[in-house]
């Protein structure tokens, strides 16, 4: 494959009930990716968008960005589907040959719709959606197979809660900084057993842009580019029965194809930072086992021992993460924002000291069906 | 810099999506509804390649990407996988909260069924115990024609 690098990165701060329309949203990612990458918008060559219509509330919510997104005159096209998806298909667009440079932007605001009543509408209309089944009651389910399968207790769970709420005070963008306990998250409101309030990631608004570039588009840009040395993207059952829910095939088979497309054969120690999609407390033990960072059935020992803490062995989602803020569709552009920082060495006070190899992690479709990886290097 | 909101309100507006659609279910799952609603009678697909039992059933493999004409009647009864539940209240649940869900795998099926759990001590359900189909009195060729599952005895 081409080397395709990331030049320019941008995000909103992410919050409820932000104001700012989706225009002035992804204006803003977008520009901040522009200023980041030292480039103004004719450098770019193709722009890709992220967005969702029962999100928008409107049909083809891609269109009404346009203008936003600095596409006019240029050629545009869209993913449904989470930020990492679209940064992949960023990536395809200018391996295919046609673009030097793609802008990829994702936007969302959760509070202005019904997260229940949209994430409802996901599952199958005949068989699934009458049954009032929603993206936390679905999740609740798989944190039970999982619990049976590990012999996970909540408070291993909770765990996860209180590491990435407490890296979120480092996070200027997150929505919920916060210093709690195990207590504090076991004491929360019960959602669906077993989840609780804490176990759950918020309704969040926000943007986030990345820029992409070829050998010959990064000569555009002032900004160092980091590399993608790998990327993959693997889709499982979409009806939640036919899957094995504690083990996931898609994001392990994704991850080994990234590895080998970046060369790494021992993730644990080949990389220093990865930042994954833990949209509920334990989809990040669960997605650690299914990158290899953890054995099956061992990856809440690694967060009890501090393994993922910051100073850790490796650190896992030193954001905050999707415990910390939710912009759904945006959430794991945001990963792969966070982890180019990181190798930049320019993630401030989130920062993993001398982080040289960071992997991003985005999930689609209910449970975490779809699984894309990143991983970048400097 | 000032903040215009200084100056202005900041509208907002409110709006509503209402669309009805009108969903063709095809053959494999009118045959299974109606079989549901005329002889209260459980059938999925099996996969002629890896003899995977399909419930609801399905007209092609997903992982061996064969179509599938093989019919096999299952069980009312089954072992619950996962349960949760929901103690939220939303305009989409078709009963008021704590509202339960499982992950039902029928007796001769493989992979399981996501259906309401209903009559049932929500403090003692367990992974692993059995669950029985309650069909609905009057039956409309739905999924709710199942009720919901129990435990079983």
């Amino acid at each position: 494959m081409d080397k395709i690098a990331i030049v320019g990165v941008g995000q909103t701060k992410y919050e409820r009930h932000k104001i700012d329309t989706f225009e002035e949203m992804v204006f803003e990612a977008a520009t901040k990716a522009l200023a980041d990458a030292g480039g103004e918008i004719g450098d770019i060559d193709n722009v890709v968008t992220v967005s969702n219509d029962f999100w928008d509330g409107r049909t083809i919510s891609s269109m009404a960005v346009q203008a936003a997104a600095g596409s006019w005159g240029k050629d545009i096209s869209t993913v449904e589907g989470d930020g990492t998806f679209g940064a992949l298909y960023g990536l395809m667009r200018i391996l295919s040959g046609s673009f030097d440079t793609t802008l990829v932007v994702s936007h969302i605001k959760g509070s202005e719709g019904v997260m229940n009543l949209i994430t409802n509408a996901m599952f199958d209309p005949i068989y699934q959606r009458g049954l009032g089944i929603d993206a936390t009651s679905a999740a609740a389910l798989q944190a039970r197979v999982y619990m049976q399968a590990t012999g996970y207790t909540e408070e291993d769970f909770a765990a996860v809660s209180v590491k990435n709420h407490g890296n979120a005070k480092n996070n200027p963008y997150a929505q919920l900084p916060k210093s709690i306990t195990v207590a504090d998250v076991m004491a929360s409101r019960k959602i669906a057993d077993p989840l609780k309030l804490y176990d759950c990631s918020p309704i969040s608004d926000g943007a986030a842009a990345v820029i992409l570039a070829n050998q010959k588009g990064i000569k555009r840009f002032k900004k160092a580019p980091v590399w993608i040395r790998g990327v993959a993207h693997c889709a499982d059952s979409y009806n939640l029965g036919y899957r094995d829910l504690a083990r996931s095939r898609a994001l392990k088979k994704a991850a080994a194809k990234a590895y080998q497309m970046a060369g790494i054969t021992d993730p644990l120690r080949e990389l220093d930072v990865a930042e994954l999609y833990d949209a509920y407390s334990y989809m990040e033990l669960m997605w650690m086992e299914g990158l290899g960072l953890a054995p099956e059935g061992k990856a809440a020992e690694m967060v009890r021992s501090g393994a993922t803490a910051m100073g850790g062995k490796l650190p896992v989602n030193p954001s905050g993460g999707v415990l910390s803020s939710h912009p759904v569709l945006v959430a794991g552009m945001a990963r792969l924002i966070e982890a180019t920082l990181q190798v930049r060495g320019e993630a401030g006070g989130r920062q993993v000291k001398g982080a040289r190899t960071a992997l991003a992690q985005g999930i689609n479709g209910p449970c975490g069906q779809a699984h894309c990886v990143f991983i970048v290097g400097s | 810099m000032a903040d215009w909101r200084d100056a202005v309100t900041n509208m907002v507006y409110e709006g509503r999506i209402k669309v009805p659609y009108l969903w063709s279910v095809g053959e494999t799952g009118s045959r299974f509804l109606e079989a549901l609603r005329d002889r209260q009678e459980i059938w999925g697909t099996r996969c002629p390649q890896c003899r995977k039992v399909f419930v609801y059933p399905v007209k092609h493999c997903g992982e061996c990407f064969v179509p599938i004409g093989e019919w096999v009647r299952v069980g009312h009864s089954g072992t619950l996988e996962s349960f949760t539940i929901a103690r939220y209240a939303h305009s989409m649940q078709p009963v008021a909260p704590p509202l339960a869900y499982g992950l039902i795998r029928l007796d001769g099926a493989d992979g399981s069924l996501l259906h309401l759990i209903g009559d049932a001590d929500l403090g003692k359900l367990k992974v692993g115990m059995r669950m029985k189909a309650v069909f609905a009195p009057e039956r409309k060729g739905a999924i709710t024609d199942i009720r919901y599952f129990t435990p079983a005895g």
